[in-house]
């Protein structure tokens, strides 16, 4: 590690200097200057939305900044395209894989190439051999990426950039995807890339890896770059400091929670997905009437399964459990579909993440849309859609709905119109519990106060609401509780009313997966 | 500071918002337009006959006598009758090819009925039979691929593209069976005498019943997809599977719901070709129909009463084409470049609806 530190003073592999890049009035990368070393190994740490990946993806040729300039070994270069970026030999391996299916791994490593000499398989799997003792992979040429595990893929991917022969490599969140005994085994790895002379850049919010890893890290937040720092010199809550920012007071009105009874309580879900990988793991927790329970995390941390697990779109194991306000039973809502849940009577509503692709259909009319949850009501087998269009016309007029008429498609409305839609559907269902997941991403500053203010009069309705949420600000002037969760675990519970956002960003950024007790001990046993 | 901006092309193509209906059916009849001075064009230019001359004939093909308007209605019900059967399909985004082995096996099940039950039932009966079977058959043979589809996620375009070779080979052998005289390879016009299993001319019409049983089947659709539940959840589960999952809508049901009603439907068209026209079968009972259906259910935007439209302007081709060629001693084929060339324009134009050609501003105009 010292070794790379020393050789601060030689040509960085790569530099940016005053990049800026804006998507229409969103700035996403605000004069950000950064540089690495060959022999580097540098983390770009910052929380979602803060522009990392952009700014990753400027330098591997798929965006192209507004301002500043990009230098490769100390020449400035213009970077158009990915095939730019091959040329002055970087590359970069994506959250998701680009990989063929069905054919082998040296298949997809040489695919695409234009090499002069003649077409040789066999060749190439030398060559790929070759690459993966020098660095100690583990990778079997000639096996299928559909027989492959996540690890492996991702091998596949990196031997990719390197068989180009890149000299500077970019990792979007590469152990997202892994456990963490495959994490142990690709630091090892990236590690021997360093010492043979190669740039390393990964993209992360993971702070022990950030520590255990890189030479140096860089963090941006909300766009803006804050500061470079040695990891040598460096603590986890100066860097949780440096990623969350100041604290900004937003001004939105907080009651206290009245009369709270247990609405909901969850006990010991977890679930995995089809390869393995534990999405959710032993949650357990009670959103209570009149109070509005906020969830904090990275996104992808199982809030989504979560979500869905409650509104029973997602297998689970474990218990969710409602007490019903009129009936006073207690039902499992355990892997019942939607239909059955509100045939017993909750009155649960879900503002699902993806607006168009699941909460409405964008094709049809506001109408057709406020109608998906009531238009089954009545034993006629025809639509009524006289009530669906008076509470159309209504919700357009009370939560100022910018469109022509209530039967325009929902697609041609803007971000914070669709969601008003969305959430005004939800509301007038009159829900007992209120989920929502990121209901202000987009939105400008009035409609994400329009949502809030719809929360808070739901909350002192005596709903129990439950919000999902990345803005930390947003997440501490709203909530009552925070509950945190970190790969598919709690990793802590907070009153919002006193914690701070470092608090919490440590909370979110902690690797709560535990090593697996089975494999525990193993190390290095290939 | 970025100067070096690359030359903006001379024109762009952007995607329409939306489009004034007017603005859209202009566009349409620019483009039937533009089809006939084409096709009259390229007629002259392979007959030097005069254009005119041509187009009288295929007016003349399709409305000449009472006969021909009696063909071209005929025709244009049972084009409609597939067209609106596959429309809920097509509807819900289920690649329904199948149409026509469905149509055929409908076909196949009303002549089985016709030879094994023509002198055992009453006529009145047997054609109750012949009805419930043949909407039987059609249905099995959608809702096969339809389940495969819901449970296992089976690819149904596949799925139902085989099933027509199957109704075709299943075909081949009963024609093979019943050919009269035997070994002739055809079935002849069954129960020729008796008229057993017949559908019944009202009046003198002898289609008539057929034009009327597509007249219902066409409205029904129309209120059935625009006004029943069942409609709406086949529109939201063809936009968005997410989405009916989320809002509860059991997607399985639906698609295999759907496709029994899609398959019966098609039965229904193949009893109206055996029992209802033809009064035989062979393999090209549904002549292509099942394939021909699917563009004008797309065509119509799957809207029925559209489709009363659009499968009007195909039969009208096809039989005025096909007047051409003989009037003029051509071959089929000539028949076939004009429809080509007609239809061609007809979907071609669609791309001008959707889209929009911006050219390039002026600099001056800055």
């Amino acid at each position: 590690m010292s070794k790379a530190v020393s050789q601060e003073e030689q040509v960085p592999a790569i530099r940016l200097q005053h990049i800026t890049k804006r998507f229409g009035s969103v700035v996403a990368n605000d004069d950000v200057s950064l540089s690495v070393a060959h022999g580097q190994i540098l983390s770009v740490l910052g929380e979602n939305g803060s522009g990392k990946t952009t700014l990753m993806n400027m330098i591997a040729g798929i965006y192209f900044p507004d301002h500043g300039q990009i230098f490769v070994d100390g020449k400035e270069v213009l970077i158009r395209s990915p095939k730019d970026a091959f040329r002055y030999g970087i590359g970069m391996i994506h959250q998701h894989f680009k990989l063929v299916d069905v054919f082998s791994a040296t298949e997809n490593i040489v695919l695409g190439l234009d090499e002069a000499e003649r077409f040789s398989l066999k060749r190439s799997a030398g060559r790929v051999r070759e690459i993966t003792a020098q660095y100690g992979f583990e990778l079997d040429p000639d096996k299928k990426i559909y027989e492959m595990s996540v690890s492996e893929k991702q091998t596949v991917e990196i031997i990719k950039v390197l068989y180009r022969g890149a000299d500077i490599l970019i990792l979007d969140e590469p152990t997202a995807v892994l456990t963490p005994q495959e994490t142990q085994k690709l630091f090892a790895v990236l590690r021997r890339m360093r010492d043979s002379g190669k740039a390393i850049i990964i993209i992360t919010h993971k702070l022990n890896e950030v520590l255990s890893l890189s030479d140096r890290v860089a963090v941006l937040c909300k766009g803006k770059y804050i500061g470079t720092v040695n990891t040598a010199e460096t603590s986890e809550s100066e860097l949780t400091e440096m990623m969350v920012g100041k604290k900004v007071d937003l001004n939105i009105e907080r009651s206290e929670p009245k009369d709270s009874v247990d609405r909901l309580t969850v006990e010991g879900i977890s679930c995995k997905n089809r390869e393995g990988t534990e999405l959710l793991h032993d949650i357990s927790f009670t959103a209570r009437s009149g109070e509005i329970l906020g969830i904090a995390g990275i996104a992808g941390s199982g809030q989504r399964e979560l979500l869905e697990a409650i509104a029973g779109l997602q297998h689970v194991d474990g218990k969710i459990l409602y007490l019903n306000p009129k009936t006073g039973q207690t039902d499992n809502l355990r892997d019942k579909t939607p239909m059955q849940i509100r045939e017993l009577g909750v009155r649960l509503s879900f503002v699902p993440e993806d607006r168009l692709g699941m909460g409405l259909v964008g094709n049809m009319d506001i109408v057709d849309n406020i109608m998906l949850r009531s238009y089954k009501k009545g034993k006629s087998v025809f639509l009524e859609r006289k009530k669906p269009r008076s509470l159309a016309e209504k919700i357009i007029k009370e939560l100022e709905v910018v469109t022509p008429s209530a039967n325009t498609p929902v697609r041609r409305l803007s971000g914070g119109n669709v969601q008003k839609v969305l959430v005004g559907r939800e509301i007038a269902a009159s829900p007992t519990v209120l989920m929502a997941a990121y209901p202000v991403r987009g939105l400008d500053i009035n409609a994400s106060f329009t949502i809030y203010n719809l929360l808070n009069q739901q909350k002192e309705n005596g709903v129990a609401v439950i919000f999902v949420g990345e803005d930390l600000d947003v997440l501490l002037a709203l909530c009552d509780r925070i509950m945190v969760i970190s790969s598919g675990r709690i990793s802590g519970t907070v009153d919002a009313r006193t914690a701070t956002k470092e608090e919490i960003g440590l909370l979110m950024t902690k690797n709560a997966a535990a090593p697996e007790p089975e494999g525990g001990a193993a190390d290095g046993n290939a | 500071m970025e100067t070096h901006k690359p030359k903006e092309p001379l024109f762009r193509i952007a995607k329409r918002d939306s489009i004034v209906w007017w603005k859209a059916w202009g566009i349409r009849a620019a483009a039937i337009l533009a089809a006939l001075v084409f096709s009259g064009l390229v007629a002259f230019l392979l007959t030097k006959e005069n254009p005119l001359k041509i187009y009288a004939t295929m007016l003349d093909g399709a409305f000449g006598t009472q006969r021909r308007i009696w063909g071209l209605l005929q025709n244009l019900a049972m084009l409609l009758c597939v067209s609106v059967a596959v429309t809920p399909a097509f509807k819900m985004r289920f690649w329904n090819i199948g149409a026509e082995g469905q149509v055929l096996v409908g076909g196949l099940a009303s002549a089985a009925c016709m030879i094994l039950l023509g002198d055992q039932l009453p006529n009145a009966v047997l054609l109750l039979v012949i009805a419930a079977v043949s909407i039987l058959a059609g249905a099995l043979w959608a809702v096969i691929p339809a389940f495969f589809r819901a449970h296992w996620q089976t690819n149904e375009t596949l799925f139902t593209l085989m099933m027509n070779y199957i109704a075709i080979q299943l075909v081949a052998f009963f024609v093979y069976k019943w050919s009269v005289p035997k070994g002739s390879g055809q079935v002849g016009v069954i129960n020729r005498a008796t008229h057993a299993g017949w559908l019944p001319a009202i009046g003198k019409y002898d289609y008539l019943l057929n034009i009327l049983i597509v007249a219902v089947i066409t409205a029904f659709m129309y209120i059935y997809l625009k006004y029943s539940k069942h409609g709406y959840e086949i529109a939201v589960v063809g936009e968005s599977e997410n989405t009916a999952r989320y809002i509860g809508i059991p997607v399985k049901k639906v698609i295999i719901r759907t496709m029994l009603i899609s398959g019966a439907l098609c039965g229904i068209a193949g009893m109206l070709l055996v029992s209802g026209t033809d009064h035989t079968i062979s393999r090209d009972t549904a002549a292509g129909r099942g394939f021909t259906a699917i563009m004008v259910s797309w065509l119509a935007k799957f809207n029925p009463v559209f489709m009363v439209l659009t499968s009007f302007l195909i039969v009208f081709l096809q039989k005025g084409a096909t007047e051409i060629s003989t009037a003029f001693a051509l071959n089929e084929s000539f028949s076939e470049i004009i429809t080509g060339i007609i239809i061609f324009f007809i979907i071609g134009c669609e791309f001008f609806i959707q889209y929009t050609v911006r050219f390039r501003e002026k600099e001056a105009a800055k």
